[in-house]
């Protein structure tokens, strides 16, 4: 057993704390969040060149072939400094896909310009329902030959609007089992018969509706086999709920830590309030919280990361992840008092993330059905 | 990171827990889990029989050395023994004698203290009691009045100790008095350590609302205790009270109890109806036994993560992540209790004994005894205190 980073995972670590504070400080953050674009084009450009977007993509497609564990790493971190960018699209939920099933073309054609940042990738399930499972799936791909004809409308695709090719998750067949008949089409965003329209939410994370119209695409773009898609979806999900988790755990760390400072230096009725102990039991409880979910986080990625059955680990550490985040941000901004309800102050900026984290890849009540089953329930 | 057990890990775990699979067949008629499988009559002998087995086995002070009956075992070992035992919710192991009065000996005990009183721990035939909090000395137990007075080489007790867990079954005792009245706080403290048979010592029991027996009043009453029987220095015993506290305090034996209470909770859910439908095909149900799941999971990791920073010499951070776990583990015990006793309904209400009983009603006693573990020990407000304290670094008013 061994329940420490290595050396060089502190040292990624540490990197990127200071790539993200120099980069992007709170002033950034709101800047970006109020932009058309939704992300830096400039600091995605500096992390192509510290090579993050090609963390997961093998050396041969000039990635860094490195592993989930230093993901994880990197999205605490960004999770604790805030980052609004697509790189969770890109990175956990877009290229994995291509990695894991993608043809050799495809992976000469996009994985490189992943690497240097040049191609932004997202993925395209959930529809209005709403739902992560396959029976969710219902966008038409209909078999003309040589291509397939996309018809109906995919919703909340994050930063589809920034994106290049959309990994879009289609129902080739259907009638029988819903995991059979899901196939996976590369599809370049800018293909005639998208419309993509971005709409406001809680994280001001760019999520958007896409309308496929009569939208063609050569069958050279199948990701894996036909009709067999959904397996990678599942696994290209786990690795996204952990980079998810990650984020979240790295956000809660920090409003822990904004909040104990911030309870060391309030003085109130001629003390701090960090030492009434209301104050204190409800910031022991944030790092009981916090504590728990890099533990549970570590555990699950550490299972992915070794190919090991782990959907359940994955669905038990975003369930409690869900839970603690909320309860720590909202736990936040009551020991920070009036001011951290304050548009301006940087609380908010977690609070409102802890809420849009919750529901994206499976609020808590799913988690815990998937958890029931695997019960035996 | 690696979460892996060695293959020698692997295989010490399934030693000790095909023991524990074997031996619990022997569980008495009418035996229940908790305090009640320790120091009730039906407990007490199987609790006895287990720790001589446990002590055959070389198992029962594992990390203990050689010389003292031990194997030097590291702290993972430790904290698989643990986790184990704590599954099988199996009796045998003394969390006074083995758990806090042996390492405390061990750390700070003199040469003729650990020949005198560590071989009778490790052989299991002898069993120990805390005497410690006080009617008006609980959570402020520095507070505390007991008073000893040196009379020659010896030292007269005084005073009154009360919630002392299995008093009334123990050989000795570890407590507290005061030796310095003009210290009115922790400077003023001894560490002693005497015979219960000692004339002067009087055992109260203190009824649980389950109607169980297991805390105790010790009253001193002019009670001699010879000088060697001090625990380090006069006046100086605050400091080994912290040294007590702080071993093996990962909570892995409640985290996996509380899974050990969900699986056959989880079990009986399959098996029974009620008001018509199959318990298992309830919504409600289901959710919160998979939140319980949740929670027994991250417990379990979180006792593993307190494991590692102890076996790592980090005992600033273990010390908080412990005292979290004490808190997380106790009120998770409670909630497994409190959810199957409300999964049951009516018949959660059904006592032992009864052929109403369901799970043998050891759900119904949990109810019962599950607030008691979130006071002992420290109650989950002072393990909050401390966490605050030394794991945040926030300020304390004295």
């Amino acid at each position: 057993m061994d329940l420490d980073f290595t050396e060089e995972q502190d040292m990624l670590r540490n990197s990127a704390r200071d790539f993200l504070s120099t980069e992007c400080d709170k002033a950034m953050v709101r800047q970006i969040e109020e932009s058309e674009e939704g992300y830096s084009p400039e600091i995605w450009r500096k992390m192509a060149e510290l090579g993050w977007q090609g963390l997961l993509i093998p050396e041969e497609y000039d990635g860094m072939g490195m592993g989930l564990m230093d993901l994880v790493v990197i999205f605490e971190e960004i999770g604790r400094n805030i980052l609004p960018s697509p790189f969770l699209v890109t990175v956990a939920l877009g290229t994995p896909p291509i990695v894991e099933a993608g043809s050799e073309e495809q992976k000469k054609e996009i994985l490189p310009r992943v690497s240097s940042g040049e191609a932004i990738l997202t993925l395209a399930l959930t529809e209005p329902s709403v739902g992560y499972t396959a029976d969710c799936v219902e966008l038409e791909a209909e078999d003309r030959g040589d291509s397939f004809v996309l018809n109906g409308t995919k919703l909340f695709v994050e930063f589809a609007s920034a994106s290049d090719y959309m990994v879009v998750v289609a129902r080739t067949k259907s009638g029988g089992d819903p995991e059979d008949g899901i196939t996976l089409l590369l599809v370049d965003s800018k293909s005639p018969g998208i419309k993509i329209e971005p709409f406001a939410t809680t994280g001001m994370d760019k999520q958007c509706e896409v309308v496929f119209d009569n939208v063609s695409v050569p069958k050279a773009n199948i990701i894996g086999e036909l009709d067999k898609g959904w397996p990678i979806v599942a696994k290209t999900l786990e690795k996204a709920t952990v980079a998810k988790c990650a984020e979240m755990v790295g956000g809660m760390q920090a409003v822990l830590d904004m909040s104990v400072a911030y309870a060391k230096e309030r003085v109130q009725y001629g003390r701090p309030i960090g030492s009434f102990q209301a104050i204190q039991h409800m910031l022991a409880d944030m790092y009981l919280r916090v504590e728990t979910s890099k533990n549970i986080l570590y555990q699950a990625a550490w299972m992915v990361s070794e190919g090991l059955p782990a959907a359940e680990k994955v669905a038990i550490a975003k369930g409690w992840c869900n839970e603690a985040y909320k309860k720590v941000t909202e736990d936040g901004v009551e020991v920070h008092g009036a001011i951290g309800t304050a548009r301006d102050h940087d609380m908010g900026l977690y609070y409102r993330r802890s809420k849009a984290a919750d529901p994206t890849f499976g609020d808590t009540e799913s988690q815990r059905e998937l958890v029931a089953q695997q019960l035996g329930l | 990171m690696d979460f892996r057990l060695t293959p020698e890990q692997e295989a010490l775990k399934k030693e000790f827990e095909e023991f524990f699979e074997e031996e619990m067949k022997n569980e008495p008629p009418g035996w229940v889990w908790g305090l009640e499988g320790l120091f009730s009559d039906v407990g007490w002998p199987f609790n006895v029989y287990m720790a001589k087995r446990l002590a055959e086995k070389g198992w029962l002070v594992r990390p203990w050395p050689e010389e003292y009956g031990g194997c030097n075992a590291p702290m993972i070992e430790q904290l698989i023994f643990g986790d184990v035992l704590g599954y099988y919710c199996a009796p045998g192991v003394d969390p006074l004698g083995v758990g806090m009065i042996g390492p405390t000996i061990l750390a700070v005990g003199t040469e003729e203290q650990k020949k005198e009183h560590l071989p009778p721990i490790a052989r299991a035939e002898r069993f120990w009691c805390q005497g410690w909090s006080e009617p008006d000395a609980g959570s402020d137990l520095a507070s505390l009045t007991t008073k000893a007075v040196k009379d020659g080489d010896d030292w007269i007790l005084n005073g009154q100790k009360c919630w002392n867990t299995g008093a009334h079954r123990a050989d000795w005792c570890f407590a507290l008095a005061r030796t310095n009245p003009e210290e009115r706080r922790s400077k003023g403290l001894t560490y002693f350590i005497l015979d219960m048979k000692s004339p002067g010592v009087s055992i109260v029991p203190i009824e649980s609302m389950d109607g169980s027996k297991h805390f105790n009043e010790i009253y001193f009453d002019d009670v001699r205790v010879p000088s060697r029987n001090i625990i380090g220095e006069v006046n100086g015993g605050w400091a080994i009270t912290q040294t007590t506290m702080n071993y093996e305090r990962s909570s892995v034996g409640i985290m996996s109890g509380a899974c050990r209470g969900l699986n056959e909770l989880v079990q009986y859910c399959k098996e029974s109806r009620l008001r018509g439908k199959p318990l298992s095909q309830n919504p409600h149900v289901r959710h919160r036994l998979a939140q319980l799941a949740i929670d027994i999971e991250v417990g379990r990791t979180l006792s593993y993560h307190v494991g590692w920073l102890q076996e790592k010499g980090d005992i600033m951070a273990a010390a908080a992540a412990a005292c979290g776990a004490k808190v997380y583990s106790t009120e998770l015990w409670q909630r497994v209790a409190f959810t199957g006793i409300e999964i049951m309904g009516l018949y959660g209400t059904v006592a032992k004994g009864s052929k109403w009983a369901v799970l043998k009603g050891q759900f119904e006693d949990l109810a019962q005894s599950t607030p008691g573990y979130k006071l002992g020990g420290g109650t989950s407000e002072i393990m909050r205190s401390i966490v605050a304290w030394v794991g945040l670094g926030l300020p304390r008013i004295k």
